[in-house]
């Protein structure tokens, strides 16, 4: 057992019945991380995230959170962290205050520390005004800001979010990410599953990526694209037409691709093409109006372990 | 070691307490359900009373009985479903059980909660038919043996409302519901109730016999009208042997089953 890891997870797996949602998969969150999980609908994130917060059972494997067991020392797991679930789960018929005040029950809170914490979070999310309503006038976005705040009562060592800013309005989504980064770098270790490749790459130190119940690679997201060199391209554009078949004949381009008034030539070496390409513009006397090299996406990266999976 | 443990359960014990206010805010504190959990029983047994030659002294223990069993039956939100049995398969569809299953409460905890409320609202409730009893003039001849014949019937019957939600673990209120209609009712009319049980035929007194609500209308009967059917300290063993059956079996069967629900 490392003392550095937030999360340990060894062989951990999950069948719905003839469906295996979750495949002997291991991993370890280091403490303070910010871990992103990434995956298609149905890769077996959610399930992840449930077997580490005890709503679930694993039937294989082991899994800790800060060096305690998920399932004999679950009441102690579950003490230290704080949960937004996928689906938004605040009790409608409360209010936001009462909402925060069961929580806090819930994890043991004392109760002016509650009243304390409960009027700072929903300053900061911006729902104070709105703390005696009923939930069941929230929006989506201001319901999913109310599951953060009902996740940061306890002032957890480790969150997980699920989909946090899923369905919800830009400046919320934007509210909600400067949030993450905050309690990060407070040194809350933050477990975050998306499928948003975007949020993924400005939030997370490290990306798993799971495809089929399977972690298909863990990295971090610069290397994850450093890494995809098969993905690397130029994009090129002439003051004339120049067929697709002429540039795929060029030794080093795998493989040519019209892109509007532009060519995207996919190469394992980008500098080796260039002199290539200059060549066959003055033997052709045409002009080079632009020419960039592209690092892969993490989409790119992302699509393509994928369909390698 | 034992000391940690001892803190444990007093926490544990502690948070069931937040799961009850959540419950008597969410559930018990809706004007209908307080209306039909007093009234319901009332005029059932009125129906079955008027018209016939029975004491007033009679009617308290046996409207007593029903609405301390009904408690376990209430009307919810006009939807014709109750909240003892319901309030599981209700959080289950609206994902909140999900947020208690996630937050550091054992199963335990959450079904225990829900037992004080469901006991708290069923004492409450249970008060209306003595104030209507005395209101008439009827005399509590052992006001202590019935409040404590109240207390523990009620615990009894909460206990009963959340095994009646155990099995199946359906996210569906109104399959419980009809679970839960199919057997309380039948408890209604073997237990001593509308027919005192001295006057069951054999076969009467045995089935009564497996029903605590009968050891409960027994003992309201005794508090009442002075005399009862079995021995007090045999209703009061046989409603607290119910209760610890009926809390064990249904945490038990909740604690294999919850995350079939989720």
């Amino acid at each position: 057992m490392n003392t550095e890891n937030a999360v340990e997870v060894s062989n951990l797996t999950k069948h719905f019945g003839e469906v295996v949602a979750v495949d002997h998969i291991s991993f370890q969150v280091k403490k303070g991380e910010l871990f992103g999980f990434l995956g298609p609908n149905a890769a077996g994130k959610t399930t992840t995230v449930r077997m580490l917060t005890g709503v679930i059972k694993p039937e294989e494997g082991t899994a800790s959170i800060l060096n305690y067991d998920i399932l004999r020392e679950g009441l102690k797991t579950r003490q230290l962290t704080g949960i937004v679930p996928e689906m938004a789960n605040a009790y409608v018929d409360l209010s936001a205050w009462d909402n925060l005040m069961l929580t806090g029950e819930l994890y043991g809170v004392p109760k002016k520390r509650r009243r304390e914490r409960a009027s700072k979070l929903l300053k900061e999310f911006g729902l104070y005004e709105r703390r005696n309503h009923l939930v069941r006038g929230f929006s989506r976005g201001m319901k999913q800001k109310l599951l953060l705040c009902m996740a940061l009562m306890n002032e957890p060592q480790i969150l997980f979010l699920d989909e946090p800013t899923s369905g919800v309005d830009v400046g919320s989504q934007r509210l909600i990410r400067d949030m993450i980064r905050e309690l990060n770098k407070s040194g809350a270790t933050v477990f975050l599953t998306t499928h948003n490749m975007e949020e993924a790459n400005a939030l997370c130190d490290r990306i798993a990526i799971i495809n089929h119940g399977k972690i298909a690679t863990i990295d971090s997201p610069e290397r994850l694209r450093m890494r995809s060199s098969g993905l690397q391209s130029i994009e090129v554009s002439f003051d004339k037409v120049v067929s697709v078949d002429e540039l795929s004949k060029i030794h080093g381009i795998r493989e040519a691709r019209k892109m509007g008034d532009k060519m995207r030539l996919y190469v394992d070496e980008p500098s080796a093409v260039f002199d290539k390409l200059i060549d066959i513009a003055r033997s052709k006397r045409l002009k080079i109006i632009s020419l960039n090299t592209l690092v892969p996406t993490l989409e790119d990266v992302f699509l393509e372990l994928v369909k390698e999976s | 070691m034992l000391l940690m443990d001892n803190n444990l359960y007093r926490e544990q014990f502690k948070r069931s307490f937040a799961i009850l206010k959540k419950n008597v805010r969410i559930y018990y504190s809706k004007g209908p359900v307080i209306i039909f959990g007093l009234l319901v029983p009332f005029f059932l047994f009125l129906s079955f009373y008027i018209g016939r030659n029975m004491p007033v002294e009679a009617l308290i223990p046996g409207l007593l009985g029903m609405t301390a069993l009904q408690l376990a039956q209430r009307s919810f939100h006009g939807r014709a479903t109750s909240v003892g049995p319901a309030i599981v398969p209700w959080e289950a569809r609206a994902k909140t059980l999900e947020r208690l299953v996630s937050s550091p409460v054992s199963i335990w905890t959450i079904f225990l909660g829900d037992v004080f409320s469901s006991f708290l609202f069923g004492v409450i409730v249970s008060v209306s038919p003595i104030i209507v009893g005395l209101s008439i003039g009827v005399g509590i001849a052992n006001p202590l043996i019935l409040g404590l014949g109240i207390i523990l019937a009620t615990f009894c019957f909460a206990s009963f409302s959340i095994l009646l939600s155990a099995y199946p673990p359906t996210d569906n209120p109104a399959s419980v519901m009809m679970l839960s209609s199919m057997i309380k009712f039948p408890l209604v009319f073997i237990s001593g109730i509308f027919i005192p049980i001295e006057e069951l035929p054999v076969w009467g007194k045995t089935i009564s016999s497996i029903s605590p609500l009968t050891y409960f209308t027994d003992l309201a009967r005794h508090s009442i009208q002075g005399h009862s059917y079995y021995p007090m300290t045999l209703d009061f063993a046989v409603l607290a042997a119910f209760t610890i059956i009926f809390l064990v079996v249904a945490i038990k069967i909740h604690e294999r089953t919850i995350r079939k629900r989720i």
